[in-house]
């Protein structure tokens, strides 16, 4: 057992290092005031191949391993949680599933662009009604002919407005319950689709979070992913997958966070001293930073696991888990130590915080996690 | 086209901290990088490559370490790679170090060589002109601008508080300036693919130069001692 990067693995991450740092951290207070999309940003994730990391060369990719994704889903969260989740919601939950379950030519007309960055991905599973309950469908897709005609609303999509592919999921059959759920892929500017709301939220501010709307809208059947039916599995093996990249996320938020309070305790004088010649401070950095590498080693482990195992659920609800609580209580002690300017939005903890809160909720919340882990254990 | 881009690897000075009571530098744990304007010049030979097509070679002489160089300048889109590397090159002063690499240029069929003006660690700037004098083809030093026309070579080139334009024929050397532009970022799938290449190790025998003017025996610079600058007073 080796527990050491390899070269290859060290470089990249050194290149998502000095790219965040000089293209994301600094404008990264911006686009959360401002709650804008960093569209600039994304033109360079895609210049330099950021958009398709793990997708293979033939599918437009840079051919690397999840480990590689991961790291740079890390890297991007320490210093901006939006730019992560825009990265991991674009590859896990866009490129993933129509790499896995996609058709030759599905491959070749929409992983391509969106593995070589000229199209954003989406993923519409979430709606009013069906959260972690997401068998709950009520988004309809009706066979008519060679095409089908979804009809439905899909609520808090990442990447919403600014993706061109979205993944998304419909009832082709109400009677068969999560067995009667299907797959789509729907291309922006389809007739009948349409954006609703731009969510006000806490924080990744600079997500683009949309709802989505469905009136008579048509499909044709060559954009049906995977088989009719087969929806809910295509869904929940996607979601396995994104969840690492939300702990990878997650994780990233806490470093970035944990190195900013580094700084801070070392600089910040009350008493005659900095705080961080008291043992108050130095034990709660040493529990922080010890979450932190517990949490990194889950993450690790279940992006090899992903390629590695035909199975890798219990990996990532894990990773995914303990990553999203390490970040909140990494960002939250940060403020602490930070004290009243930690409540500041000029200080980055700030927003790091709210940023953090998200990962324990999307793509599964923290309970979900704990119904996948329960349920390897008791089966 | 061929250009053979020359690079070192060098610790990160704006990482290194001085020992407070030898007033030294501290070496241990600092990351080593590809120095910056040698980082410009390979810029420059892909910007070259993507505008006109171009085969870029890349070479270092150093310890087996600097193999990490020249994966990254294979990942920023270089094609060959050279690692001079051998126990009978060590110590080498800027002349002895300019003979070796000299010999083993010419074993590249290169149009171009293009060198970073200085390195950051030694500051001499007088590697690149030396191979340039060794192989007996012209050298144009300071480039913040390069513009291939055919065989020939403009060169916005910075004079102290002007700009001459030169002109120059291939095969040629230019020493950049890392001001002439923003190294492009390697790609995650160009890292990988840098790991899959080979890099070629020439040893002591895979040059063909004379034993004297190699490593330590081969230069005739000896730093007597390294003392740190005593700070000005204010005022």
């Amino acid at each position: 057992m080796d527990f050491k990067l390899s070269q290859k693995h060290m470089m990249a991450q050194t290149l998502f290092r000095e790219f965040t740092e000089r293209e994301v951290g600094p404008i990264a207070c911006e686009i959360d005031e401002t709650e804008s999309f960093p569209t600039q940003t994304v033109e360079k994730l895609k210049k330099y191949g950021f958009l398709g990391i793990p997708v293979p060369k033939e599918y437009g990719g840079q051919g690397c391993d999840t480990l590689t994704y991961v790291m740079c889903v890390e890297q991007l969260g320490k210093l901006c949680g939006t730019t992560s989740v825009i990265v991991s919601a674009h590859t896990s939950l866009a490129c993933d599933p129509i790499l896995k379950f996609g058709s030759p030519e599905q491959k070749q007309k929409y992983l391509v662009p969106l593995a070589n960055g000229t199209h954003l991905g989406a993923f519409a599973l979430t709606e009013a009604g069906a959260g972690t309950d997401s068998a709950g469908q009520q988004t309809k897709a009706t066979r008519d002919g060679d095409d089908y005609i979804l009809n439905g609303t899909k609520i808090f999509i990442t990447n919403g407005k600014e993706a061109d592919t979205y993944i998304v999921f419909a009832m082709t059959d109400k009677t068969q319950g999560t067995r009667g759920i299907s797959a789509f892929i729907v291309e922006k500017g389809t007739p009948g689709f349409t954006f609703g709301t731009k969510e006000k939220k806490m924080g990744i501010r600079g997500s683009s979070t949309y709802e989505l709307i469905f009136r008579d809208c048509r499909i044709p059947k060559e954009n049906l992913l995977g088989q009719e039916g087969k929806g809910f599995g295509i869904a929940m093996q996607t979601l396995d997958g994104g969840r690492i990249g939300i702990a990878a996320q997650a994780l990233g938020i806490a470093e970035g966070a944990f190195e900013k309070t580094v700084a801070y305790v070392q600089e910040r004088k009350q008493f005659g001293k900095p705080i961080s010649y008291f043992q108050n401070t130095q034990f709660l950095l040493a529990d922080l930073a010890t979450r932190i590498e517990a949490a990194k080693l889950l993450v690790y482990k279940a992006a090899m696991a992903k390629d590695t195992q035909k199975r890798f659920s219990t990996e990532a609800a894990m990773a995914k888990l303990y990553a999203s609580e390490t970040a909140l209580e990494v960002t939250n002690k940060c403020i602490q130590l930070h004290g009243g300017y930690g409540y500041m939005r000029d200080y980055e903890v700030e927003r790091m915080m709210r940023d953090a809160k998200i990962t324990e909720i999307y793509e599964g919340t923290s309970e979900v996690q704990r119904m996948v882990i329960s349920g390897s254990i008791l089966k | 086209m061929n250009i053979a881009v020359c690079i070192k690897q060098v610790p990160d000075t704006t990482e290194v901290k001085l020992d407070p009571k030898t007033g030294t530098l501290i070496r241990e744990g600092i990351p080593s990088i590809m120095n910056p304007d040698d980082k410009a010049a390979l810029e420059a030979a892909l910007t070259i490559k993507d505008k006109l097509g171009a085969e870029v070679h890349v070479i270092t002489m150093g310890p087996m370490q600097a193999d990490a160089v020249l994966r990254e300048a294979l990942a920023m889109g270089a094609d060959k790679a050279y690692l001079l590397t051998d126990r009978a090159f060590g110590g080498a002063d800027t002349l002895a170090t300019s003979t070796t690499l000299a010999a083993a240029l010419s074993k590249i069929d290169f149009d171009l060589i293009l060198a970073g003006r200085q390195a950051i660690d030694g500051d001499t700037a007088q590697v690149g002109p030396q191979i340039a004098e060794h192989l007996g083809i012209p050298n144009v030093s300071c480039a913040e601008d390069i513009e291939v026309n055919g065989k020939e070579i403009t060169i916005k080139r910075w004079y102290e508080d002007r700009f001459h334009t030169v002109k120059v024929k291939m095969p040629c050397l230019i020493t950049v300036l890392g001001e002439m532009n923003t190294p492009r970022y390697m790609t995650p799938g160009g890292i990988f693919d840098a790991y899959d290449t080979e890099v070629t190790d020439w040893k002591r025998e895979d040059v063909t130069v004379d034993d004297t003017k190699i490593g330590l025996k081969g230069s005739p610079i000896c730093v007597a001692a390294s003392l740190p600058k005593s700070l000005k007073a204010a005022g």
